[in-house]
């Protein structure tokens, strides 16, 4: 058997790859050391195995506090966007067969920041409760436009991306028209506008955030690793995947919407954080091969994984700044997609 | 190739009906607005300014933004054409290869970092980011055998405009007090630019398309392919890098004046092959002409859309644009 882990029971049986296990496990592991450390790292550092006795409920008084109600939930922000973000690339780059693309690129992000805007712009003397509904119908509705854009009897990975693209464009164009002309008080606005553009996960709460992402994600990570056996089909082409007998274009759709919708909820809670929907799937693909049922996993491990790190940098590198962890991200990613271009530079 | 006008005569009569509609259109972006103006007032105001507010409307305002919109309309037409026709890449722009977004960039490090002030220098600032972007696209652009694909190039332009907005917003953010006067530079617009900054960088634009009008024979051998027109005897490398001048002093120029203004590079350009077909001497001279009548309507058509509030004329391009970027990606790429 080798490589292969069976697994057999009078209902179901599984194959598991045994070095996917084993990454899965050592990334658990770099996970958790970097919850204990960025838990750790601050204005009031606690060490370790002071974090570690807190969170296993052994802690003292003012530890505790600024554990429970400062720092983790930051930390299990980071981790549920950045697990997303991971998971959404690697399916919109399965969807498109193209490993340079990301909810980000293709506008998808940007929708959310446009609905955000619109919503910091006209309702937050209301409500800010909202705002991250408001965030994911505008990716919603960027999603449906480039969708129908693309659509000529189906849709082809290229024209999505392509029109994707345009689209952003335009989006873009359209919200910083907004902040500009429509801002009565302008740099509070704008503080609040571009903060959620570049992406950050300052301040976030129990309640508010924490509450409001984790159903989400605990329903839709599991479906996406469920589908991860159709982004192997898909993967194949439209032909081929078409004649062992998928019905391509509902399934490609039904990807895309687990994808935006996974992209969209980060997006609300975190802001649109760039370029971890470009990274995570990579780095899962260096790692564990292209299988999309090792690929999902691994992704949404390493999203959280570069987030944690970016946002403790963000946070701590440039005290008392707090600089949004999407500066980081970007700053990361840029180079890593420019040495993707270099890489894939032959062929389509 | 099917294109509208065949023969020589109707592409001259093109042109000048082209040139007819500008003097209507720059004309036109005088007399309407909130205050209206008649032709007298215009002339005298050239002929015999007297101090007078229609006076000084008419050439602290209008006058300048017809000025302006019509030269970043003609540039950034030109610096489209020439990108498509070297990256043989149909939806090659400015505005989707992260030349806008380096342009604010620059604008926003140099006012974090050396309190960088006042519209000239933060024009000079982004020209000079316009350009720097302009040439990193450049050699992504060709990287590899024979250049990239339309979507990779098409990507990494995406790529590099987040990576540009993310650091000009995280510079923002942590500035603070920079706002009010770098926001003006994320939205294109040719309304309150200053006469100045028109001056300042007419002189590289007009060298610039008059490079491109001379260049045009050249362009046209070019685009049978590299290796043909190396067997032809052209140094293809020197005419890829002229082009490349080209477009870093049209891109940066057009940046520097207006700010970013999406789709005017993929539209005109386009509507240009449709009307007289791929010959460069005939495109260019039409890129000229059709891109200033464009962006000169679409800032007329801006001032009215939600009247007596004006809409950043580079809103109206990026909504204009939308249709015929979907157009073309939907025929697949291909030009």
């Amino acid at each position: 058997m080798g490589q292969w882990l069976t697994i057999r029971g009078r209902a179901f049986s599984f194959q598991l790859n045994k070095r996917t296990m084993l990454v899965i496990a050592l990334l658990l592991l770099a996970n958790a050391a970097a919850v204990v450390i960025c838990v750790g790292m601050g204005s009031q550092r606690i060490s370790p195995l002071a974090v570690i006795q807190t969170l296993l409920g052994h802690g003292d008084g003012p530890n505790t506090t600024i554990i429970y109600n400062l720092r983790l939930p930051r930390v299990l922000i980071a981790i549920l966007v950045g697990a997303s973000l991971g998971v959404a690339g690697a399916l919109l780059q399965g969807i498109v067969r193209n490993p340079l693309t990301s909810p980000d690129i293709i506008g998808i992000t940007g929708g959310a920041s446009l609905g955000a805007v619109i919503f910091i712009i006209y309702f937050s003397h209301l409500t800010i409760k909202l705002l991250p509904v408001s965030a994911v119908i505008g990716a919603f509705a960027a999603a449906i436009i480039i969708y129908a854009f693309a659509y000529r009897g189906g849709v082809t990975p290229m024209r999505l991306v392509l029109i994707g693209i345009g689209i952003a464009t335009a989006i873009t164009a359209v919200t910083y028209m907004l902040i500009i002309t429509a801002s009565f008080t302008p740099t509070a606005v704008a503080v609040k506008a571009f903060t959620f553009m570049t992406g950050s996960i300052y301040g976030v709460s129990w309640t508010r955030d924490v509450a409001t992402l984790l159903p989400w994600v605990a329903v839709l990570l599991p479906v996406a690793f469920f589908f991860a056996r159709h982004l192997n089909v898909q993967e194949l082409g439209d032909e081929v995947a078409g004649s062992v007998g998928s019905s391509v274009q509902r399934t490609r759709l039904m990807l895309l919407f687990i994808s935006v919708a996974l992209a969209g909820a980060a997006v609300a809670i975190g802001g649109a954080i760039n370029f971890i929907g470009l990274m995570a799937p990579h780095i899962a693909r260096k790692l564990v091969g292209p299988s999309y049922g090792g690929v999902i996993p691994v992704s949404a491990l390493v999203g959280s994984l570069v987030l944690l790190l970016a946002d403790l940098i963000a946070r701590t590198a440039f005290v008392p700044l707090d600089i949004p962890a999407g500066v980081f991200t970007a700053a990361i990613g840029a180079p890593f997609f420019i040495f993707l271009l270099y890489r894939h530079r032959k062929g389509a | 190739m099917h294109n509208v006008l065949t023969l020589r005569w109707q592409k001259i009569a093109g042109l000048l009906a082209a040139l007819l509609c500008l003097a209507a259109f720059v004309f036109s972006s005088i007399v309407f607005g909130v205050a209206d103006i008649s032709l007298r007032t215009i002339i005298e105001s050239f002929v015999a300014f007297n101090g007078s507010q229609e006076h000084l409307i008419i050439q602290t305002a209008r006058w300048p933004r017809a000025l302006i919109a019509a030269a970043v309309g003609a540039a950034l037409a030109v610096a489209g054409m020439l990108m498509q026709g070297i990256t043989r890449n149909p939806l090659a722009s400015p505005s989707l290869f992260g030349i806008n977004a380096g342009a604010a960039f620059f604008i926003v490090a140099g006012v974090a970092f050396f309190g960088a002030s006042g519209l000239s220098t933060m024009a000079t600032l982004a020209f000079i980011g316009a350009a720097c972007t302009a040439a990193v696209v450049y050699i992504l652009g060709s990287i590899g055998t024979d250049g990239l694909t339309p979507l990779k190039i098409t990507l990494a332009g995406a790529a590099l405009t987040s990576f540009f907005s993310s650091l000009s917003l995280g510079l923002l953010l942590t500035g603070g007090q920079t706002f009010d006067q770098v926001l003006i530079w994320f939205v294109g617009s040719v309304s309150g630019r200053d006469i100045h900054i028109f001056n300042a960088a007419a002189p590289f634009m007009g060298v610039a398309l008059l490079g491109a009008i001379v260049l045009s024979r050249h362009m046209n051998v070019l685009a049978l392919g590299d290796d043909i027109a190396a067997g032809l005897g052209q140094k293809t490398a020197y005419i890829k890098l002229a082009a490349a001048i080209i477009i870093v002093l049209l891109a940066g120029g057009s940046v520097s004046m207006a700010g970013p203004i999406a789709f005017i590079g993929i539209i005109v350009p386009h509507l240009t092959r449709y009307l007289v077909g791929n010959d460069y001497r005939w495109c260019i001279p039409y890129c000229i002409l059709l891109g200033s009548n464009l962006l000169l309507a679409a800032d007329i058509g801006s001032r009215f859309i939600s009247y007596p509030k004006e809409l950043p004329v580079g809103v109206m391009t990026a909504i204009i644009g939308i249709p015929f970027f979907v157009y073309i990606a939907r025929k697949g790429g291909k030009a």
